[in-house]
């Protein structure tokens, strides 16, 4: 495999130097492929991904020891450097396409202005190469769309546009934050076949971020579980879903609606609320049901969880 | 079916709302909902499914008078509301309550929760609104005593979700509307919601309309499901059967768009292109033809009625779905782990 997309070793991150957010995160994206992220609200997945873009607001501290996205070392990069990678090295596209576009500019002067860095380029061609995204992408009559306002077209075809966006930057990795969240359930499904198809058509890395267990099943190859700042599980999607090991990923599979058969009487639930990254101990403690005196006290390992070499869980319980 | 009435019933419900305010003066009104009728009896759980744009949510608010009905009737308990004033509902919202989309922008953020879930017994004139009886209200759903006096900025999602119900509850109406009451919620705690629905039904038979696109929360806590399309019913019966076997290919399509958590059962394409007509451009014939991998030549010219099915069920379609083909439905009733 040729070198990684995205590779992150111990990667820290805190608001203001003293509420911890993600805490020491291993992460890496290949070439070509399309890893997610599942986790409850308030796990820190956000975060990460806001902070390959270096979009976290000034008063996150990033912290870690390897931090590379696209070949450049983004650690220690001040925000103009960062401003200057985003888009070749990293785009994004997030959770509402209403908010993501500006309401009293048409798409098409909107789409132009994001070409601003190609100087030597005419208006014209700008034009040409996002009718030629927006086709990309699956939006019919592009040019009509350019002087369409975004109020005049539907969620799921803005996070099209959102996405063709993303793509006129030619960006080697695509983060997408809860992409198909807003959308309906017809939509989501066209928009996930979009996205895994454009690995192949754009050769863009996906990282994914979602809370839904269906989408990240639907498009991932590998997955990791985050809880309380920390990735507590990780392997490839197929593992992951068949033989999920950490206790939480149990619990989150126990409590995917469309993972329990009809007819129970109750719906299973995760107790507490995800605790503030750092305490003592393992995170997961206070809400799971094989606690034992170790977990309170000790920090669990991050060791391999199965046979598949690339699974790895943090739990006292996992063997190698 | 029972004799007794309906706890409500609507008929022929319909919704237009005057499309004056659009450039070039149109006179036609627009019409949201379409000839909706639906029973609900007390302790019944009915979904109503549909993608954005298809008028639950317009429904549900009609139900209560919050949106004027343009036609139709509503009856409750078998008596009819003489017309759509907002005093002949007041009837209706003594006996109901609405559990709204987003429960924080339905909070006053300046009330603590405490006094919110006060008001609708001070209201009413009816139930205790002395500290421990609002204690055990907010016990009732999973809230300490320590959220009674909290602001709403302080809940999370879910404890917020908690907190409407805890003011939906306060005057134990006899039905909830619910509008999408899962949505943004994690998974760990959207069965907490959801299994608050089933003790409520099993301890004062309440009933419930539920407003959602998630499917895999309808089949759940369904009883009965009912699915709209561009404002009308293209199918409803009961939750089991339509599952199992959807008749309309609009139903099969939402069932096969959901996202299976099972990597092996990866989809190849996605199950419906498209997406929904405008309300203002509404197609010919059958509404769903823009759509419909089976349409044909008389779906394009002749809009189908909601007839009568076996088992309780309805549908709108001229080529309804045989059972044989319908049970290849990839997807939710098929759990293998």
């Amino acid at each position: 495999m040729s070198a990684p997309v995205l590779e992150i070793h111990n990667v820290s991150v805190s608001y203001g130097g003293v509420v911890p957010a993600v805490v020491g995160v291993d992460l890496t994206v290949g070439p070509g492929e399309i890893v997610g992220i599942i986790g409850e609200s308030g796990s820190g997945k956000s975060t990460l991904a806001h902070s390959i873009l270096g979009l976290l607001p000034k008063a996150a501290r990033v912290r870690g020891d390897r931090f590379v996205l696209a070949g450049n070392t983004i650690l220690d990069a001040d925000r103009t450097t960062l401003s200057v990678l985003r888009g070749p090295s990293a785009a994004m596209i997030f959770q509402n396409p209403m908010a993501a576009f500006s309401p009293i500019h048409t798409l098409g002067k909107q789409l132009v202005d994001l070409l601003w860095r190609d100087r030597d380029q005419t208006v014209a061609t700008k034009r040409e190469r996002i009718i030629a995204a927006l086709k990309q992408v699956g939006i019919p009559d592009p040019m009509g769309k350019l002087d369409a306002y975004p109020f005049q077209l539907s969620g799921g075809m803005l996070q099209r546009v959102a996405i063709a966006a993303a793509l006129l930057m030619r960006p080697a990795l695509l983060v997408a934050d809860e992409p198909t969240t807003a959308l309906d359930v017809t939509m989501e499904a066209q928009i996930l076949h979009l996205m895994r198809s454009l690995r192949k058509t754009a050769g863009v890395s996906i990282l994914i971020i979602s809370h839904h267990l269906g989408v990240i099943a639907e498009i991932c190859d590998r997955v990791a579980v985050m809880y309380a700042g920390q990735i507590v599980e990780e392997g490839a999607v197929e593992t992951i879903f068949s033989d999920p090991r950490h206790p939480y990923t149990q619990a989150l599979f126990a409590c995917e609606p469309a993972l329990i058969p009809t007819g129970v009487g109750r719906l299973p639930v995760i107790a507490g609320e995800v605790p503030r990254p750092g305490g003592t101990g393992c995170d997961f403690a206070g809400r799971c049901r094989f606690t034992e005196e170790r977990c309170l006290t000790l920090s669990p390992p991050w060791v391999s969880a199965s046979a598949d070499p690339r699974h790895h869980a943090r739990c006292h319980r996992s063997k190698p | 079916m029972s004799a007794t009435p309906a706890l409500i019933e609507a008929t022929k419900l319909s919704v237009d709302v005057p499309a004056k305010w659009l450039p070039f003066a149109r006179v036609k009104p627009l019409s949201i909902l379409l000839d909706v009728s639906l029973a609900i009896r007390s302790g019944e759980i009915v979904c109503m499914v549909g993608e954005s744009g298809s008028g639950k949510t317009t429904f549900g608010r009609a139900l209560l008078g919050l949106v004027k009905p343009s036609s139709g009737r509503i009856t409750l308990e078998g008596a009819a509301l003489a017309d759509f004033s907002a005093k002949s509902f007041r009837a209706v919202r003594r006996q109901a309550a609405l559990l709204f989309q987003d429960p924080l922008s339905s909070f006053n953020p300046r009330q603590r929760i405490g006094a919110m879930i006060a008001e609708p017994r001070r209201i009413a004139r009816s139930g205790s609104t002395r500290m421990e009886d609002l204690v055990a209200l907010a016990q009732q759903v999973g809230l300490s005593e320590r959220f009674l006096s909290r602001f709403p900025h302080a809940l999370s999602g879910g404890q917020a979700r908690r907190a409407a119900v805890a003011r939906a509850l306060s005057v134990i109406p006899k039905l909830i509307v619910a509008d999408e009451p899962t949505a943004g919620l994690d998974v760990s705690v959207q069965g907490g919601v959801l299994n608050l629905f089933l003790e409520l039904r099993e301890q004062h038979r309440t009933a419930f309309l539920v407003i959602t696109h998630n499917l895999s929360v309808a089949r759940h806590i369904a009883d009965r499901i009912v699915i709209l399309y561009l404002g009308r019913v293209v199918e409803s019966g009961p939750a089991s059967e339509i599952f199992r076997a959807p008749k309309h290919p609009y139903t099969r399509a939402l069932l096969d768009s959901e996202p299976v958590p099972d990597p092996a059962k990866r989809r190849t394409e996605p199950p419906v292109l498209g997406e929904v007509p405008s309300i203002a451009a509404r197609p010919e014939g059958c509404e769903f033809h823009t759509r419909c991998p089976f349409a044909q030549a008389r779906c394009r010219v002749e809009a189908p009625t909601l007839a009568d099915e076996p088992g309780h069920r309805q549908v709108a379609c001229h080529f309804p779905l045989p059972a044989a083909s319908a049970a290849a439905v990839r997807g939710l009733h098929v759990v293998s782990r």
